[in-house]
């Protein structure tokens, strides 16, 4: 599996994979302007396990928005895999996050008319992968997350830790440069969000993909190899961890 | 597109009582226009059979007769008939079009009834026509409506002084009894008896139609009327009908007024003695859709000819036809545009609230680079999908109820006419309006879900996965 995905890996890893340059985002409350991000410049290496860490509020999801290209900074410049995000139009972005980019969000967000297998062979359909690759590529990934028995199952048939995986999968499964976990462990009870964890960092060893993950939970501190500590818009500490 | 169908499919499955309540008034669109526009359909076809069993696609006249004949159709009689018909019966055109070709004459006279008691007498429109012809021409049924009349032996080709008369004139001369007629009573005693005296010109009408029909009709049961009318020439003139039945006519002004007659009989009252002409030439086409090359043909050929005549089309000729079609096109136009307004905004109310639960979806399946137009075409492509379910579910409903109504027997009397004619619903046999119908739904409930799709398609990334 881990040789299929590694197939649509071409980084460069001398260069980071996100770059931000004097990146601010300001959201507008009516009148108001509020700064979610403050000039925010880092530098996330490829294939690396990295962490955002910082409490309800303090801009990790507006971070990880921008470098998901699902949302564009007031300010600064923002390169994820060596694009210049703001040089793409609307069409060029999501062409570009169906390629590079997979999404893991705290709420698993699975479309619920979809199977679990068509959950997870979805982004390959977007990317016009050929019929026998998306089966070979989308029974690995399930494979992977131990969900082989359930692949006929629709999301409301999983339990969280369930949807979680497919959702893991399906992040994974077109072999993006980088994974976006926006809190996935929330709305998971300790054991299953202990085990969602090991099976995130175990595939993106596996995989060798870089993950950017976000989370208040200072416990989840000790799987990151880069953590970002993040207070009121701004990146307040940046560590590599050198325990792997 | 499979996976946009497929999608599409199971969303629809996903919110089964609003798609089913959708679905349902597309379906109800589709059964309210389908069900009145086969009637219509027929209701068309029973007109134009109806017509053209009567008067034929296509009637010759001489010219201005259109315009002022009927004032004194005897003066617009057309010379040498038989060498016009000859002309078009010849002519390698027009030969494999014609179905029935017939002369006709039409009239206006007084016919009265002074046999035994009666003294009445009243007003009537004539027409002159050949009885085999005429049952020919009842026969034609090129849109299947079932409504034919077989052989009528009260009128014969071997005996030509033998008619019909409406049912109202008969009331009117007091023919009831003598014919036999249900529902038709007799003139009041006393209404007879009052009027005596000025029986003795009537009487000389009789002796003179008499005298000139000879001894044949004298022994006749049936009852005889003495039709008067002035001949081309001016002079006044009589002959006597043998009356071998009544028909209604439907309408009561020609109820009231009709007779029918062979065409022999129409001409000896309106020429006498002098040539024999005839008011019109009537053809009976195979089909409907041959008359405007008939009647270019027939100009065409008049003009190489030198003929002064005139080619009218059955919808010239009776402007009812022309009344009811638009009024029922007007109403089929009227129930579609209310039906339509109804999926529009049904689907639009649907789309609208799928776009809204599905909030937090289109934002997932955005951030995983899915475009806006993908998001356009998904929702665009379940308010197709719901108009084609709709729509078809409608379409076989429409059948069924076509087939049981079709199948039941049922009958009913057209206006303009006066018996009954089987009722059905035309909606297998018209796969125009079928196909009309249903794209046309389809293609409101596709149009209804264009705004809801482009405000999904517009929706910001980061809010869509924010909604909750």
């Amino acid at each position: 599996m881990a040789q299929a995905l590694a197939r649509a890996l071409a980084p460069n890893p001398a260069s980071p994979v996100v770059r931000l340059k004097q990146v601010a985002r300001t959201y507008r409350l009516g009148t108001i302007a509020v700064p979610a991000l403050q000039d925010v410049s880092l530098e996330i290496p490829y294939h690396r396990f990295s962490m955002l860490i910082g409490a309800s509020g303090s801009g990790k999801t507006t971070l990880l928005n921008l470098i998901g290209c699902i949302d564009a900074p007031t300010r600064g410049t923002l390169e994820v895999c060596g694009q210049n995000i703001a040089a793409l139009d609307d069409d060029g972005t999501a062409t570009f996050r169906a390629r590079n980019i997979g999404f893991i969000f705290q709420n698993f967000s699975l479309v619920p008319v979809l199977s679990a297998y068509e959950n997870v062979e979805y982004p390959l359909l977007l990317i016009g992968t050929s019929a026998a690759e998306r089966r070979e590529r989308t029974l690995a990934m399930l494979h992977a997350v131990g969900l082989t028995d359930q692949a006929a199952q629709r999301p409301n048939e999983l339990s969280g830790g369930q949807k979680q995986r497919v959702a893991i999968a399906r992040a994974l499964v077109k072999g993006p440069q980088v994974v976006l976990a926006d809190e996935p462990t929330a709305n998971l009870d300790t054991a299953t969000g202990a085990s969602i964890i090991e099976l995130m960092r175990r595939v993106q060893a596996e995989s060798r993909t870089t993950f950017i993950f976000a989370t208040h939970d200072p416990q989840l501190i000790s799987h990151a190899d880069e953590l970002f500590l993040i207070r009121d818009g701004k990146i307040v500490e940046h560590r590599t961890e050198t325990h792997r | 597109m499979k996976l946009l169908l497929k999608i599409a499919l199971r969303n629809i499955l996903r919110n089964r009582r609003r798609s089913l309540m959708t679905g349902s008034a597309v379906a109800a669109g589709a059964l309210a226009t389908l069900l009145f526009g086969g009637f219509a359909a027929y209701i068309f076809a029973g007109l134009e059979t109806n017509n053209v069993q009567r008067i034929g696609h296509l009637t010759v006249f001489r010219a201005g007769y259109f315009l002022f004949g009927a004032g004194n159709p005897a003066a617009y009689g057309i010379d040498k008939y038989r060498d016009v018909m000859a002309l078009i019966g010849n002519d390698p055109v027009l030969r494999p079009m014609i179905n029935v070709m017939t002369p006709t004459q039409s009239m206006l006279g007084i016919a009265g009834n002074f046999s035994g008691e009666n003294d009445a007498s009243k007003t009537f429109i004539g027409v002159g026509l050949i009885p085999s012809d005429r049952d020919r021409m009842r026969r034609w049924d090129e849109f299947g409506t079932g409504a034919t009349s077989a052989p009528d032996p009260r009128l014969s080709d071997k005996d030509e002084t033998r008619g019909l008369i409406g049912f109202g004139l008969a009331r009117i001369l007091g023919l009831c009894g003598s014919l036999g007629l249900k529902g038709c009573p007799s003139i009041p005693t006393a209404a007879v008896a009052s009027d005596k005296a000025p029986s003795a010109p009537n009487e000389s009408l009789s002796e003179l139609a008499r005298r000139d029909a000879g001894a044949t009709n004298g022994a006749s049961m049936a009852p005889h009327i003495e039709l008067l009318a002035a001949t081309a020439g001016g002079a006044p003139n009589v002959v006597s009908l043998t009356v071998g039945g009544a028909e209604p006519q439907g309408v009561k002004e020609l109820d009231d007024n009709y007779i029918a007659m062979p065409v022999a009989l129409a001409q000896q009252l309106v020429y006498g003695r002098g040539e024999h002409k005839v008011t019109g030439i009537v053809l009976q086409l195979h089909r409907s859709e041959d008359m405007p090359a008939a009647r270019a043909r027939l100009a065409t050929l008049f003009r190489a000819n030198h003929l002064d005549l005139d080619v009218r089309d059955f919808g010239e000729l009776t402007p009812f036809y022309g009344q009811a079609k638009r009024l029922f096109s007007a109403i089929f136009l009227f129930i579609a545009l209310v039906m339509g307004v109804i999926v529009l905004f049904a689907v639009v109310n649907t789309m609208t609230m799928n776009v809204m639960e599905r909030t937090n979806e289109i934002g997932t399946v955005r951030a995983m680079g899915v475009r806006r137009g993908g998001i356009r075409s998904q929702f665009i492509a379940e308010g197709f999908l719901i108009g084609a379910i709709g729509a078809t579910a409608g379409g076989a409903l429409a059948f069924l109820i076509a087939a049981l109504v079709n199948h039941n027997g049922f009958t009913w009397v057209p206006p303009g006419n006066a018996n009954p004619v089987p009722l059905h619903v035309a909606v297998s046999s018209s796969p125009l309006l079928v196909i009309a119908a249903w794209m046309g739904l389809v293609l409101i409930a596709t149009i209804a879900a264009l705004v809801p799709a482009n405000n999904a398609a517009r929706l910001s990334v980061v809010d869509a996965l924010r909604h909750v």
